[in-house]
């Protein structure tokens, strides 16, 4: 591993940050539009609600940490995508930069841009709709990192989906959250699944860290064994997403991809 | 492996793709302080060839080394010792030219870096664009960033594939002449792809001619043509690229 090499992709990452508002704005607004839209759909249903539940760290907090997963997913692809929209990937994989130095400067890259995106939904969520995440106690720990080597894990699969499918690919990644998201019961118990998406969702690190949510939210312990379960599958996923992409960037060079592709942005 | 004067050592290097032979048992090699043209008509395996040599292709068979170095099993350390510029492979336009020197100077290890992006920002005379973003410069200046970029790590070994294409006559005289005093002052070597005639003929020492992944001729490109029964080296690219098998040996 080169730390110059990683520091040239952050750095570049930072550059057009720096230069463009387009790139800024959307880093918290869409998150923030998100937690005002949930915020008050929960005011609603606690006003509405004869059970007394508080509806914010249920719901809220749900919507806040799914959100914390898309930007740290959608960090990583935008960092790539960045060198697929500036026909760079010719320019970038005929240096001596290694895959792990440019999957290394993806992943850092994600975690400056989600540090903004998460600072924006705390201070919304907490000023506006009282919800802090602090209610959740030493949990939140685990929360945020399982939810952040899944997004890591998802951001390196859909770079890999581009570079073996080319660049008009980059619209089968955008719904990807939305796919998972039914099966890792972001806002129902796991037991509302029918039982082959229950299966399904067992496979996910995320369904656990909702599953654990709704425990704390109702009084109970977070379920650590379940938690420590997501841990180890979060990691796997990691590896399984390292393997995928170097075997997709292996079939890229068989295959001449690399540089067909900066052949045909050109024309 | 290969004799160190030699910045690159091609050894019956072959891509096929499918049933398709793009790259047909190839062997040549570039040495220090040497310009080798590449030349060969649309399909004739120069751009494969650099991709190869680049590593963004693996080859099918055969060895490629750069200063010595295998590029199958020394990737990083090979490409550090190597630079390329390429028509078709602009710097990124959302970045100035200063960001675009210094994020790639950081990708191969450049000593010095703030110095050394100095020097090649003089020396390409991109002094006042400094600040402007890639994409609002004229095809001449993206080409001459690309060179900039290029000559950032003092690479062993420089390809430059079509780089004068995009410019105008004298813009591109300039471009050849800075290259040409790069190339005699130091330790590299170059291979230069390039459908201008005329400009193979000023520029490189050694030519060589593709057909149909094949080397068909090699030779000094003020001296080939008459070889050949050619009135001019352009006349002889035409006899290669229409009929490669008719060629007579003088």
């Amino acid at each position: 591993m080169s730390f110059a090499s990683t520091a040239a992709i952050v750095l570049r990452q930072f550059y057009l940050m720096r230069g463009s508002s387009a790139r800024i704005v959307p880093l918290f607004a869409w998150v923030a539009i998100d937690i005002v839209l949930w915020g008050f759909m929960t005011r609603y249903l606690n006003s509405i609600s004869s059970t007394r539940v508080n509806f914010v760290p249920s719901l809220l907090g749900a919507v806040l940490l799914w959100d914390f997963f898309g930007r740290v997913m959608f960090g990583v692809t935008m960092a790539f995508l960045e060198d697929v929209w500036s026909r760079n990937f010719l320019n970038m994989f005929a240096s001596p930069v290694t895959i792990g130095d440019y999957v290394a400067g993806l992943v850092l890259s994600s975690m400056m841009t989600t540090c903004v995106g998460l600072l924006a939904m705390i201070l919304i969520a907490g000023a506006v709709f009282g919800l802090s995440l602090f209610s959740y106690g030493i949990a939140l720990l685990p929360f945020l990192l399982v939810l952040f080597l899944f997004g890591i894990a998802m951001g390196i699969v859909a770079t890999a989906i581009v570079l073996r499918c080319g660049p008009a690919a980059e619209w089968f990644i955008w719904p990807l959250p939305a796919i998972i998201s039914p099966f890792v019961s972001v806002f129902y118990p796991l037991s509302t699944l029918p039982h082959w998406m229950q299966w399904v969702a067992r496979l996910l690190p995320p369904s656990y860290i909702f599953e654990s949510l709704r425990a704390i939210v109702q009084g109970r312990d977070p379920w650590w064994a379940g938690l420590a379960l997501s841990g180890l599958l979060a990691m796997g996923y990691i590896l399984l997403a390292g393997f995928t992409f170097s075997e997709v960037f292996r079939f890229a060079l068989r295959r001449g991809l690399i540089a067909r592709y900066s052949a045909e942005s050109v024309s | 492996m290969e004799d160190v004067r030699e910045v690159l050592a091609i050894k019956n290097l072959s891509k096929h793709y499918g049933g398709t032979l793009a790259v047909d048992d190839i062997s040549f090699s570039v040495a220090q302080n040497e310009i080798v043209g590449l030349l060969g008509p649309n399909g004739a395996g120069k751009t494969t060839t650099i991709s190869m040599i680049l590593a963004v292709l693996e080859p099918t068979c055969g060895e490629i080394g750069i200063t010595g170095i295998d590029l199958a099993r020394g990737r990083k350390a090979a490409l550090k010792k190597a630079n390329f510029s390429a028509v078709y492979a602009p710097l990124p336009g959302n970045l100035t030219v200063w960001q675009n020197l210094r994020v790639f100077g950081l990708i191969y290890g450049v000593p010095d870096l703030t110095q050394r992006i100095q020097e090649v920002v003089e020396e390409f005379d991109l002094e006042s664009f400094r600040n402007t973003k890639c994409g609002l410069l004229s095809s001449g200046e993206q080409t001459r960033v690309s060179l900039a970029k290029a000559m950032l790590n003092k690479p062993e070994l420089l390809l430059l594939d079509e780089p004068t294409a995009s410019l105008d006559p004298a813009t591109a005289r300039d471009v050849r002449t800075q290259i040409r005093r790069v190339a005699s002052g130091g330790r590299m070597g170059v291979l230069w792809t390039s459908h201008n005639m005329y400009e193979v003929e000023e520029v490189c020492d050694r030519v060589l001619f593709l057909s149909h992944g094949k080397i068909l001729l090699e030779g000094d490109p003020r001296l080939l043509p008459a070889q050949h029964g050619k009135e001019s080296l352009e006349e002889l690219f035409v006899a290669v690229a229409r009929e490669p098998l008719g060629l007579r040996v003088a």
